[in-house]
């Protein structure tokens, strides 16, 4: 038979299977994420994003990205916010880590590990947060009042998720590549 | 999980990029809770400016109101009401002010005090 014209066919190959599989995981820590009572809008985990430096180490920066911003579109349509004001936030920020993990990938690796990694991806998470905040939402420079309690969290969450990554990629090295994503690692005791 | 575990997952750079990231964090406080440096004191009596100090040196200002005489210190990046004939001494009390848009208003006297930043967060103020 000949093959339909107007018919699309996609063949996922192993690499399209590896990043589902852990943007699955990511979108699923994201959820779970939302249902932790938080004090301030804006002031969450991001266990997320422990995926993305998983997936930065092991398979490199365009896999992040993808792993990244499927979490994104992802999670925001299982939460109902898409294309609502904290999508787009979720969105600026997811880009701009990834453009700071794009830098920071290319410290030496024997000297910066995971929580580096997390570090400059979570600082640079409410910078683009703010940035956007200040030119498109709250168009006042009030909004930078909340800046260093933002960078408070980025940096108890930022060492915390680099922390827990650190600790995933390590149980990983024990096995071989995944077969199966691990359970991620629990919040540090 | 005990600390020496997870210490181990650090590498001597991501020490340091910890250390930068919280002196970043540290060094937000400051700088956004400031509130601005308040670099002039406006001294008002019935509404009028009667006058608008620069925060630089120490020096008395002494207005008069209908029920005497207030008089307002001035120091370094400071000013408060010393004395106020007011009965309740509510802007006596208050102390030093030292932020930019912080005001000690002496009703009774109609004295008020002001500081001023480089720029100013409202027009006016209306409760």
């Amino acid at each position: 038979m000949t093959r339909s014209t107007t018919e699309i066919v996609l063949t996922p190959d192993a690499d399209d299977h590896r990043i589902a599989r852990y943007s699955a995981v990511a979108i699923a820590l994201s959820v779970a994420e939302a249902a932790i009572p938080l004090p301030l809008p804006g002031v969450k985990p991001g266990l997320g994003n422990i995926v993305t430096l998983v997936v930065l180490v092991n398979h490199g920066w365009r896999d992040a990205a993808w792993v990244s911003l499927l979490r994104v579109f992802g999670a925001s349509l299982l939460l109902g916010s898409f294309l609502a004001p904290g999508f787009f936030l979720s969105l600026t920020g997811a880009l701009a880590s990834l453009a700071a993990l794009a830098l920071a990938s290319r410290l030496p690796r024997r000297w910066f590990g995971p929580v580096t990694l997390s570090l400059a991806a979570s600082f640079a998470h409410i910078g683009g947060q703010l940035v956007l905040a200040r030119l498109w939402l709250v168009p006042h420079d009030g909004v930078f009042l909340l800046s260093p309690v933002f960078a408070a969290a980025a940096l108890v969450f930022g060492l915390a998720n680099g922390l827990a990554a650190a600790r995933w990629l390590a149980d990983d090295a024990k096995k071989d590549d995944i077969a199966e994503p691990p359970a991620p690692p629990a919040p540090q005791s | 999980m005990a600390f020496a575990e997870w210490r181990h997952l650090m590498r001597p750079g991501d020490w340091l990029a910890l250390l930068l990231a919280a002196l970043f964090a540290a060094a937000l406080f400051p700088l956004a809770w400031r509130g601005g440096a308040a670099e002039k004191a406006v001294v008002r009596a019935n509404g009028e400016i009667v006058a608008e100090v620069r925060l630089t040196e120490s020096r008395n200002v002494e207005v008069e109101g209908p029920l005497g005489v207030t008089r307002i210190e001035i120091a370094p990046g400071r000013a408060r009401v010393a004395a106020d004939p007011g009965p309740r001494q509510y802007c006596v009390r208050q102390g030093w002010l030292t932020q930019a848009n912080s005001i000690a208003i002496c009703a009774p006297n109609r004295v008020s005090l002001a500081l001023v930043g480089r720029n100013r967060a409202y027009d006016s103020l209306n409760y």
